[in-house]
């Protein structure tokens, strides 16, 4: 059984599989388009100095997301 | 035989769509305005052959939603204008997520060619790429190309003729041409409708079908769009489309039907359909792409973990934005002095040609108003170009996203994004470059909020009026503290006004904040170069013409009405009175001297400034202010500098700059300190100059805004004063 969790509270080098977007629709329109799709295979590179946003390889490229757009999605981690 | 044909490039941002619509239409380029919006719109022409042919450079996307202004643009391009071909230009290193902007291209059933850029990195990658099957399975022919080094543009070019053709004879290829969108008039051009490329899986198409039947059966929608696409679109939520639905029927079918969808998958709809693209792409991807060897960190991966990193990321980041500073700033000050010597130069030479002396009308319009307006325009070009020049490298190396990245903790507190850092910093130069620079923001509302704060991050020409005011009325040991209060007033101004925009005029919907970190590039002469040069071209043509009007303006109105003959007259007399006095040279000098002054004085308060100044004199008093005040203030929305000089004509002490002691001896006699404090705090706030007006007009696309930063502004700085001042007065500070 793996641990399902947030994608914001992940760590950096953590990898994991989107299983869930949702809820609230058109909030995270933009988030599934980029490619943060159920089923994809996530890793966070890092956090900014700041401590917000982070930033994650999907689909081998880099995304830029705030952590308050990561608390609709749930990952499964690997 | 030539014949013209019409080619929109569409791509994601960062695909490298710039560097082949520069590659295929060189100099041939023409920028203007989608109109009502602040997106750009540029075009250009390329002969093929006996073809000629338009290229409308699309706003760069990563879908083709309603999310933003720039994807509605992009997709009302294609449907309403119908271009013969449109060309996508892919990443091919970052093939998976490009395609899902192709995928979308292929549901509206555009004559398609795909155009493989960055092939080189892609294949450095180790990929490759069946092209054959990839064409095949998108129905479009596709070209590899190398944007930077011109590879592969001839056959993007052959490719696009070829596509153009086949769609002008349907009969030829069969299932490629266009058919997504309808003509207005209703006709249906080309096959059936190739959407059918997506399967979205069986509750999802079962929607889709009820959906596309009752559009298929409404008189109002049928014909203007492909009726399976408006089906998906709808079921996905698509605002700008369920707007255009009048029907009540298929609005409520369509909202049963995402909500269906909802409960059999447990995802919204939206989610369902994207994901099924990418589905889509995943398999095709996994058909014709090849990857060898293991993906090891790249270069740009480790760039990344020095740039980004929690140690230096910031340090860095202030070392940058330092020299994008000093580059802007001090890089442009030298030029700047030779334009204006030039003008200088220039208008002494015209003056040359009436007989000394003399007072024409015309010699003042030509040296003060045209010349000096000229200037006033063209002074502005050294620290525009240099300001693009470095955001050019920012942006085309990848680091402007990294800015963002790594200050978007702090700007999003303001309700900014991490891109307003730049323009915000550029304010402190000038306000002009920096809200040009509000173009690298992609949302709208973040790049009017930046645009309308931006004159309150207090510039470099008010600094002249800081450097005449507070030695005039402060001790030498309260110099830097005044400073600091005016400028720190300026930022907390500034970010007080964005939150407030942001959470009224401009508050946005909840959109999220995702943005690409593309890979680390090396920007390329040519690309940084056009880039300059457009923007500057841009502010010449645009705004350099309102500024020239407006200060042909202001120069009427210092100048009329003139003095009547008989004031006049009066000063010659007492000049030609003292020529013929029994007096040493230099004492007739200083006496003449003080005549010029005086009917400067008198000249400039007949004037319809002097005139509006004293009308204004009512309100004025409530800030401390008086007409002499009011006068230079308007003399001042020409440029902020320019308060000095005009407190220098009314006070009748001639030609005065910021280190001039006489006039602060007046402003010590005629003011308190607690005045010259609010005259600062006024020039702070106060209607920016009017090339900031101008150029946030041209950036805007609307007066509306522009008037609005006007107004706003002048209206902040008159309540903050004001309230200043009378408490200042009630409680005694700074001498009644």
């Amino acid at each position: 059984m793996n641990v399902v969790s947030k994608l914001g509270v992940l760590a950096p080098g953590q990898k994991a599989k989107i299983l869930k977007i949702g809820p609230g629709a058109g909030l995270n329109r933009r988030v599934v388009e980029m490619g943060l799709t159920p089923g994809a295979v996530i890793e966070v590179e890092r956090v900014a100095p700041l401590g917000d946003p982070m930033d994650i390889k999907v689909k081998g490229y880099h995304l830029s997301l705030r952590r308050r757009e990561t608390q609709h999605i749930e990952v499964e981690l690997l | 035989m030539k014949r013209q044909i019409v080619v929109a490039l569409a791509g994601n941002p960062n695909s490298g769509k710039t560097t082949i619509f520069n590659q295929l239409t060189g100099a041939r380029q023409h920028v203007g305005n989608y109109p009502g919006v602040t997106v750009e719109r540029k075009e250009g022409l390329r002969r093929h052959g006996d073809t000629e042919i338009r290229i409308v450079d699309l706003p760069g996307t990563y879908s083709l939603t309603a999310y933003s202004e720039e994807e509605l643009i992009a997709r009302n391009f294609i449907i309403e204008e119908k271009p013969d071909v449109v060309v996508h230009v892919i990443d091919a290193s970052n093939l998976e997520r490009n395609l899902y902007l192709t995928v979308q291209l292929m549901e509206l059933g555009v004559p398609l060619v795909m155009a493989l850029n960055m092939s080189d990195v892609a294949k450095s990658k180790g990929y490759r790429f069946d092209l054959k099957k990839l064409s095949h399975r998108f129905g479009a022919e596709i070209v590899e190309t190398v944007g930077h080094k011109g590879r592969g543009i001839r056959e993007l070019l052959d490719a696009i003729s070829s596509t153009a053709e086949a769609k002008r004879s349907p009969g030829k290829e069969k299932g490629k041409p266009a058919a997504g969108s309808l003509s207005a008039r209703g006709s249906i051009r080309g096959a059936p409708s190739r959407s059918g490329g997506v399967r979205y899986g069986e509750e999802v198409e079962k929607q889709i079908a009820v959906v596309q039947s009752l559009i298929e059966r409404d008189d109002g929608i049928r014909g203007s769009y492909d009726a399976r696409w408006l089906a998906v679109k709808l079921l996905e939520n698509d605002g700008y489309l369920l707007e255009r639905i009048g029907s009540m029927q298929i609005r409520n079918q369509v909202s049963r039907g995402a909500d269906l969808i909802e409960k059999a998958t447990g995802q919204s709809a939206e989610t369902v359909i994207a994901a099924a693209r990418y589905e889509l792409i995943f398999t095709i991807c996994q058909e014709t792409v090849h990857s060898q060897g293991q993906p090891r960190p790249s270069l740009s991966d480790r760039i990344d973990a020095v740039v980004t990193s929690r140690a230096l990321g910031i340090p860095l980041f202030l070392v940058l934005m330092y020299l994008v500073f000093q580059l802007t700033f001090t890089l442009g000050d030298p030029p700047m002095g030779w334009i204006e010597e030039a003008f200088a130069r220039l208008g002494e030479s015209v003056s040359s040609w009436w007989p000394e002396g003399s007072e024409s009308p015309l010699k003042s319009l030509l040296v003060d108003g045209i010349i000096g307006g000229v200037g006033g325009v063209i002074v502005f070009l050294p620290n525009i170009l240099l300001l693009f020049l470095a955001i050019a490298i920012l942006e085309d190396s990848g680091y402007m996203a990294r800015a963002a990245f790594i200050m978007d903790r702090l700007m999003s507190k303001i309700g900014l994004h991490g891109k307003s850092f730049i323009p915000m910093l550029i304010g402190f130069g000038c306000s002009v470059p920096a809200i040009m620079a509000t173009r690298t923001l992609e949302n709208r509302r973040d790049r009017l909020a930046t645009m309308l704060v931006v004159p309150l991050m207090s510039c470099g020409a008010r600094l002249p009026i800081y450097a005449l005011i507070i030695p005039a009325f402060f001790p030498r040991a309260w110099h830097a503290p005044m400073l600091w209060v005016i400028y720190t007033t300026g930022i907390l101004l500034a970010v007080l006004s964005a939150r407030l925009l942001r959470s009224t005029l401009l508050r946005g919907a909840s959109v999220p904040f995702v943005m690409e970190l593309p890979p680390y590039r090396m920007p390329t002469l040519r690309g940084v170069l056009i880039h300059m040069w457009e923007r500057g071209w841009v502010y010449l043509k645009k705004a350099g013409t309102i500024i020239l009007g407006i200060s042909i303006l202001l120069w009427a109105a210092t100048s009329f009405p003139s003095l009547p003959e008989e004031e006049s007259a009066r000063f010659e007399m007492s000049r030609s009175q003292i020529q013929q006095a029994e007096l040493t040279e230099e004492m007739r000098a200083e006496m003449l001297a003080s005549i010029d002054n005086e009917e400067a004085e008198a000249k400039l308060r007949h004037s319809f400034a002097g005139r509006f100044g004293r009308a204004l004199e009512p309100v004025l008093q409530l800030m401390g202010f008086d007409w002499k005040i009011g006068t230079a203030l308007v003399g001042a929305f020409a440029a902020k500098e320019v308060f000095v000089a005009q407190m220098g004509i009314v006070y009748s002490v001639g030609e005065a700059d910021e280190e001039s002691e006489s006039l602060r001896e007046k402003l010590r006699s005629s003011y308190t300190p607690l005045v010259g404090f609010c005259i600062m705090l006024f020039c702070l706030i106060s209607a920016p100059c009017m090339a900031t007006i101008a150029i946030t007009r041209r950036e805007s696309n609307s007066w509306r805004w522009a008037l609005f930063q006007l107004g706003g502004l002048s209206v902040m700085a008159f309540v903050i004063t004001a309230t200043v001042f009378q408490i200042g007065r009630l409680m005694g500070i700074g001498g009644v």
